[in-house]
């Protein structure tokens, strides 16, 4: 406890100063440096942990992979003696670097707003949750609708404008959920009418609802783009409906379905529908009773990503229990762990580690948590979610074994360049708590009444000190400085 | 319209018939047949903006247009008024490029419950359940429409040296149409110099979470992209269908699509709003992904504040830029332990660097007063951008001819040319000089003279600075102010007016002997009031009369702290 209550502090502090390295990163990035991590524990995921191992970084990938690696002439060195290099972390449910509500919560099928559209990426969320070494994120809508909002797979990438943070070519998702939440059975306002669904029933038939309609949708164009393809003239196309598109999206395989879930019967409700309407459920999200049909899951195909000991914070999550992931993933059930918080997400490493003491996963297998399985869950495992060679160099540094509660992130680095560095985050505090401190008193100078400056004016003692003119910072360093929180960080 | 009685309502009942009385009697101020239509300006120093300045030149007004511009050899028609420029300066008028100035706020219609917002809830309406309900949008409303002579702002805006704005319908996400208004006329239709010259939009829900579709900038942002598809979709569809209606279903009207594919016709420009570096570079996206086949639609962006982070990138799309002058300051009333954060507190220092950013990048940028309710703040505000680097002459030109430029009407006003429309304004001397007087304006060329407030020259009799707490009766029940003074020596007053109506900044006051007098201005009902305070003081005393339109209350204000204020003159 104490040594994780020191991390949340550390990670707090880092929080608050919102660390300084990223200066070093202009709006675009610099090429990626050659560097070469040396004398480490490299924890692979896939083909065991290599002690006094390297990694060899160059155009942002893992070149090589070894007990020992010849530094390339002008390589970077980083000296991993007692250090712990694992795959960045990948969570695959979030809310972070999100502009405005995550939820369109006005109706039942929101599937018309795109979280891709209002990524932010200013929230500072993303920088402490890199200071918590992830990497990537699945960012999701809320689960106020049976069916929610589009979904995007992003890469921690602070300092890059909102546009750079997409994972390339990762499939775009969609939010369903289930259960208390799209029935709003916790949430009304009063002197409203009550939104559709109130019941499990309902939410089953809007789904059904919806996917109906997108089939009659896709239906009306497959037929207009085949008599124009036929040659006739003056067709009226169907309106375009940017509510069905993503539904036929997924009807045709090219996006993913996230469900929110918990009880046993929904997930097997959504399966039959699913089944019935010939999509596939990617993942299902929280599915705390997912050990009760772990078969049924594992036989569709889906993934599960779930929370190592997180529940009974209402009636549908009272039947969880900490062996969930272990035990779904002995019936072979492909398991994630994930945040669905921003604090959360700061030390997903401690709860992968929890699942060897609740249901006895081995090592790799409780890092594959949050590593090579949401990876393989988001479709982009052949990119990322290992330290393979030809994989993005999207990379951890601890001081401890990251499954240990001493564990500290000292860098993060995606696509081979650092992205965290506690060391820069740690020099650069009193940097900026100095530049807030001017700020400040430039504005109360400012605020002061002509009359008031000009009384003081002959003492001259009343001035708080004496201020040296700020050297001039270049302004595409100013561009790009993090935000100081106000905050101790965790929320 | 709801039947509350209340002396507001009361004040807005008279200002109905206020307005009405002046439309009935409007035309009598210039059936004076005295106003003269030729005025010849000579020997004044004047900035064309289109070209190089000029000394001891001289501008010909003729019936509304410039005649002439030029040195000692332009020949004065006959029937001049001749005004001697020695030591005054002729500008532009100033353009003011987005504003709802001109458009009294509308009385709500019973029906349709005033502005309808997205989220609904209000007026008895159910709450949207999608994008066909067409929440917040209400693009038939044309600004050319609603001007009108009665709005108050007209004058106040234009005895600060604004001849003209860009007037926007508010409210909703697709508002209105806006249109080019010059701030003088006879009747209402001569505000109207071009209409509908831009489409302004929204992208914030009105409501919270639940509160009706959408409730979400993301949900905002389908919205909008929807009703695009659907504007270019039913114009189609239609055309198709009138070719051959028979054996196709009829395309559903729809009162949107059409105001907009209308609108559209006329190739307006579409305002999106964008403030921080986030939603700039979100706006650029949007105008890339907004030019579906065959659209009409061009685009400007509103706000820009943070456009000091991203000058190059809005350079790059070659996109006009209407930076909205009401610069971040922290909140008056804010907690006072808490802490902005850094990114928060380099925003309000660098926002006023914006412009000089976006002139070094080349960017073709504009002025808007949106959200400033005292129009002398205005040139205030623009020269903290000229305190932070932007060149003068550029932040002339900003509130001249790059407007005019911008929304299409600088073929008719914006610079001082032959033949453009007579808006001038004429000073003592520097447009951001602190002590510069604007001597008189010219609209349409009708010429219109500043007058100095009068006022009694004794010098006051104690120090008003301080908090005051003032108390009155409404029909509504016991009320209070807090005002907040401050008094310079000569006896001017300046600071603010808080109550639960909101919080104004005192226009004008001076105090004088034992009397007093200061002005706020305050929207009272949907409706913008000038609101005057009079009355006698005496230490931590103050006794006197609130005067709103025809109708006013005593009051009587006293100053709590007043222990620790020094009583006696000004310092």
């Amino acid at each position: 406890v104490k040594a994780s209550s020191m991390l949340l502090r550390s990670l707090a502090a880092a929080s608050v100063f919102a660390a300084a390295c990223i200066a070093a990163f202009a709006a675009t990035p610099p090429d990626a440096p050659v560097i070469l991590i040396q004398n480490a524990t490299v924890l692979t995921v896939t083909h065991g942990t290599i002690e006094h191992g390297s990694v060899l970084i160059k155009d942002g990938k893992i070149a090589e992979v070894g007990a020992s690696i010849k530094a390339p002439s002008g390589a970077q060195i980083i000296d991993g003696t007692g250090l712990f290099v694992s795959p960045g972390i990948i969570d695959c449910h979030s809310h972070i670097a999100v502009d405005g509500s995550v939820n369109e919560g006005s109706i039942s099928v929101s599937s018309i707003a795109n979280i891709a559209e209002v990524l932010d990426s200013d929230d500072i969320s993303i920088y402490r949750d890199l200071a918590g070494g992830v990497t990537t994120a699945n960012i999701l809508h809320g689960s106020a609708n049976s069916i929610g909002g589009q979904t995007i797979v992003i890469k921690l990438r602070w300092g890059q404008p909102a546009a750079k943070l997409p994972f390339e070519g990762a499939i775009p998702g969609i939010k369903f959920a289930l259960g208390e939440n799209p029935k709003r059975s916790n949430f009304s306002i009063p002197g409203r009418e009550r939104r559709y669904p109130a019941s499990r029933m309902g939410v089953e038939e809007t789904i059904r609802g919806a996917f109906t309609e997108a089939r009659d949708y896709k239906n009306a164009w497959d037929t207009y783009n085949k008599r124009t393809a036929a040659g006739e003239k003056n067709l009226t196309p169907p309106r375009r409906d940017l509510r069905l598109d993503p539904l036929v999206e997924v009807l045709e395989g090219k996006r993913y379905v996230h469900s929110h879930c918990y009880r046993e019967d929904e997930i097997l409700m959504l399966l039959r529908v699913a089944k019935e309407f010939g999509f596939k459920v990617r993942t299902f999200q929280h599915v705390l009773e997912g050990y009760k049909v772990a078969d049924e899951i594992a036989a569709a195909g889906a993934g599960a990503s779930t929370f190592s000991d997180w529940w009974a914070y209402k009636v549908e999550a009272y039947d969880a229990i900490p062996y969930n992931a272990a035990l779904m993933t002995r019936r072979g059930v492909l398991v994630s762990i994930n945040s669905d918080d921003a604090e959360e997400a700061t030390h997903l490493n401690q709860e992968a580690a929890k699942c060897i003491k609740y249901g006895g996963l081995s090592r790799d297998e409780a890092l594959k948590l949050v590593t090579l399985n949401p990876a393989i869950q988001l479709g982009i495992d052949k990119r990322v979610g290992s330290i393979d060679a030809g994989k993005d160099a999207d990379l951890v540094i601890y001081n401890h074994d990251p499954l240990s509660a001493y564990a500290v992130v000292q860098k993060t680095l995606i696509d081979g360049r650092i992205y965290f560095d506690r060391q820069k985050d740690i020099a650069a505090r009193a940097g900026l708590e100095k530049e807030k401190k001017t700020l400040l008193d430039k504005e109360k100078a400012a605020a002061k009444k002509p009359e008031e400056k000009k009384a003081e004016k002959p003492g001259e003692a009343k001035k708080p000190e004496e201020k040296k003119p700020e050297e001039k910072k270049k302004p595409e360093d100013m561009a790009t400085m993090p935000q100081a929180g106000t905050d101790g960080g965790a929320q | 319209m709801k039947t509350k009685l209340s002396c507001w309502c009361g004040c807005l009942l008279a200002l109905i018939l206020l307005l009405l009385a002046q439309a009935g009697i409007s035309p009598q101020a210039a059936a004076q047949g005295g106003e003269p239509q030729y005025f010849a300006i000579r020997g004044a120093k004047v900035i064309p903006v289109s070209g190089p300045v000029m000394e001891d030149a001289t501008v010909v007004v003729a019936r509304g247009v410039i005649l002439a511009v030029g040195g000692k050899d332009v020949s004065i028609p006959a029937d001049a008024l001749v005004i001697d420029g020695k030591g005054l300066t002729v500008y532009p008028g100033l353009f003011d490029a987005l504003t709802d100035v001109g458009i009294p706020p509308a009385t709500p219609a019973p029906s349709e419950g005033g502005i309808q917002r997205g989220g609904g809830g209000g007026g008895g309406q159910p709450p949207s359940r999608g994008p066909e309900d067409r929440p917040g949008a209400t693009p038939w409303r044309s600004a050319a429409d609603e001007a009108s002579l009665s709005d108050k702002r007209i004058e106040s805006w234009r005895n600060a040296g604004f001849t003209t704005v860009v007037s926007a319908p508010k409210g909703g996400f697709f508002p209105g149409q806006a249109a080019v208004l010059d701030l003088a006329g006879e009747r209402n239709g001569d505000l109207v110099v071009k209409s509908p010259v831009a489409l302004p939009l929204n992208l914030n829900p009105a409501g919270g979470f639940g509160s009706g579709f959408p409730d979400s900038k993301m949900g905002v942002l389908g919205y909008v992209h929807q009703v695009w598809l659907d504007v270019d979709w039913s114009t189609k569809a239609e055309a198709t269908y009138e070719k051959n209606p028979r054996s196709t279903a009829r395309p559903r009207y729809d009162r949107v699509n059409s105001a907009l594919a209308d609108a559209l016709e006329d190739h307006p420009i579409v305002l999106i709003p964008a403030n921080s570096s986030l939603e700039l570079r979100r706006a650029l996206v949007l105008t890339d992904r907004w030019k579906f086949p065959e659209s009409k639609i061009s685009a400007a962006i509103v706000g820009a504040q943070m456009a000091y982070e991203v000058p190059d990138e809005l350079a790059a799309k070659k996109l006009p830029v209407i930076v909205n002058l009401k610069w971040p300051e922290a909140e008056k009333d804010a907690d006072p332990d808490r802490v902005p954060s850094l990114r928060e507190l380099r925003f309000r220092d660098r926002a006023p660097s914006s412009p000089a950013a976006l002139a070094k990048a080349g960017v073709k940028f504009a002025f808007s007063s949106d959200g400033i309710t005292s129009p002398a703040e205005i040139l205030k505000a623009v020269k903290k951008s000229v305190d932070a680097g932007l060149a003068p002459d550029a932040a002339i030109r900003a509130l001249t001819l790059s407007p005019a430029e911008i929304l299409g009407v600088a073929d008719r006003t914006g610079s001082i040319e032959k033949g453009k429309i007579a808006n001038l304004v004429v000073t003592d001397g520097d447009l951001f000089g602190e002590k510069t007087k604007i001597k008189m304006i010219f609209v349409d060329g009708k010429r219109f003279e500043i007058r100095e407030p009068e006022r009694p020259k004794d010098p006051p009799k104690g120090d008003l600075t301080g908090k005051w707490t003032l108390k009155y009766t409404t029909p509504e029940g016991d009320e209070e102010s807090t005002v907040e003074l401050t008094m310079s020596s000569d006896g001017t007053l300046s600071g603010t007016v808080a109550s639960h109506r909101g919080t104004a900044n005192i226009i004008s006051g001076y105090a004088s002997a034992d009397k007093f007098n200061f002005v706020i201005n305050m929207v009272i009902e949907g409706s913008p009031a000038d609101v005057n305070f009079s009355g006698t003081f005496e230490k931590n005393t103050m006794k006197g009369t609130i005067s709103v339109l025809s109708y006013s209350i005593d009051f009587t204000g006293t100053r709590p702290g007043a222990a620790s204020v020094s009583i006696g003159g000004a310092q």
